[in-house]
């Protein structure tokens, strides 16, 4: 994983000095500003469907592609929506977009469809999809937009991959529901709070291996509820 | 009366949102370091769960599904979801200005809480009675209190531990979260 990450980050300091835009908001959602293991967002699909990585994978691409769209609509209507309905506007988008990747599951997919359940419907409250509608979509032409919600969609659905393989693994003795063979299933690890536990272990470890502290609070810089939340202005709560 | 009880119980303690349904977790791990807050941000999310199961059940049975309109449940119920969050917030401001400074700060955070948005979906997913969906929606709102305010009691004390540098603020928080979900594991199979 370390040397994905120098890579990453060198291909994207070279990229940079030729067109700065694109390749650094399309990579920054993946490593350096990846939504879940640095931002700290979506907590509640990642601890729910990381049992097995199909739900993870699922889910990631899921989200995504929700992601992109909405992305891409709210950047060619933003002047179009009043200021002060934003927000609702947005959750309308959004909402729509979940609703046709629901179907399109059902269609095409039925076993993931059924394995996610009520967390497909509940992508529409994600606050990575939310946030960045907020933050980045509503004011960045479309393509940037669209690159910004590949990166970020890839960021989170990468996050999910490695929930859901070290959680199958320990937890369930195997893999993409292939067994692996002469281990043990710690079966604790498949459950609830072998969740919290693994995701603690992972902000830890993306701590140490990033060199920088690990994060007192949670990440509110991407919630649409920051200025009213207590936690978010002093972290004292 | 026993089926309410069940019904009541089921969702605040066996099927808690927060602990078992990984539903409302960013206000679970956020607004539970102090004790007052915790039971503010609670108390703020039992109302607006009973107060959208009121409006989203009639909303759903006697509007959507008349009109042949229930796939659009989702985009129905969020936008009424948020309308309500605002209703409640200015309300609240010209009734009761003392009750509005107790939830009135957690109330906007709500409306993007998947937990008030999944108890409304679960309602009319698990073909619920009128009654026992607001039963349900006061126990998952009773539950999350609970997990909040436990879990309140649980930060203070790591708070001041000697905890390794990696582990501090949100991984720490996460493990002992870990810890408390393990008790709750308890008491599944209790009804």
């Amino acid at each position: 994983m370390e040397n994905k990450t120098e890579t990453a980050v060198k291909t994207n300091t070279e990229e940079k000095k030729n067109s700065p835009d694109y390749f650094y908001e399309f990579f920054k959602g993946i490593l350096k500003e990846n939504p879940t293991l640095v931002g700290l967002l979506g907590m509640c699909p990642t601890l729910a469907v990381t049992a097995t990585v199909k739900g993870g994978l699922g889910m990631g691409l899921a989200t995504m592609f929700v992601l992109i769209c909405s992305n891409l609509i709210i950047s060619l209507i933003k002047n179009l929506i009043p200021k002060t309905v934003r927000l609702p506007a947005f959750i309308v988008i959004i909402a729509g977009f979940v609703t046709l990747v629901k179907f399109l599951l059902a269609r095409f997919i039925p076993p993931i469809s059924e394995l996610l359940g009520v967390y497909l419907d509940l992508i529409t409250v994600n606050c990575i999809i939310l946030g960045r509608a907020e933050i980045f979509a509503s004011k960045n032409p479309p393509l940037l937009s669209v690159l910004d919600g590949v990166g970020m969609g890839a960021g989170f659905t990468l996050a999910l991959v490695i929930m859901g393989t070290l959680r199958e693994i320990i937890g369930s003795a195997s893999w993409f529901g292939m067994k692996i063979p002469f281990l043990t299933p710690v079966s604790i690890i498949a459950r609830p709070a072998g969740g919290f536990f693994m995701l603690g272990i992972i902000i830890a470890v993306v701590g140490l291996v990033s060199k920088k502290k690990p994060p007192q609070t949670l990440g509110c810089a991407g919630c649409p509820a920051k200025d009213n939340c207590p936690s978010a202005k002093g972290g004292d709560n | 009366m026993p089926a309410i009880l069940a019904v009541l119980l089921t969702a605040m303690i066996t099927d808690n949102f927060v602990v078992s349904k990984f539903m409302g977790i960013c206000p679970f791990l956020g607004v539970s370091k102090k004790l007052d807050s915790a039971v503010g941000m609670g108390a703020a999310v039992i109302f607006v769960m009973i107060c959208s199961t009121l409006a989203t059940y009639p909303f759903y049975h006697f509007v959507l599904v008349p009109l042949g309109l229930d796939y659009l449940y989702n985009i129905g119920f969020i936008l009424i979801i948020a309308i309500f969050v605002q209703l409640v917030e200015i309300i609240l401001k010209k009734i009761s200005p003392s009750l509005h400074k107790l939830l009135g700060v957690y109330l906007p955070l709500i409306t993007t809480n998947c937990a008030v948005l999944g108890v409304c979906i679960l309602n009319v997913d698990n073909g619920l009675s009128f009654g026992h969906s607001l039963i349900n929606a006061l126990g998952a709102g009773l539950g999350f209190l609970m997990a909040l305010v436990v879990f309140s009691g649980v930060r203070g004390r790591i708070e001041n531990n000697d905890i390794p540098e990696a582990f501090k603020g949100v991984p720490s928080t996460l493990v002992a979260a870990a810890i408390l979900v393990l008790g709750f594991m308890g008491f599944s199979g209790m009804i």
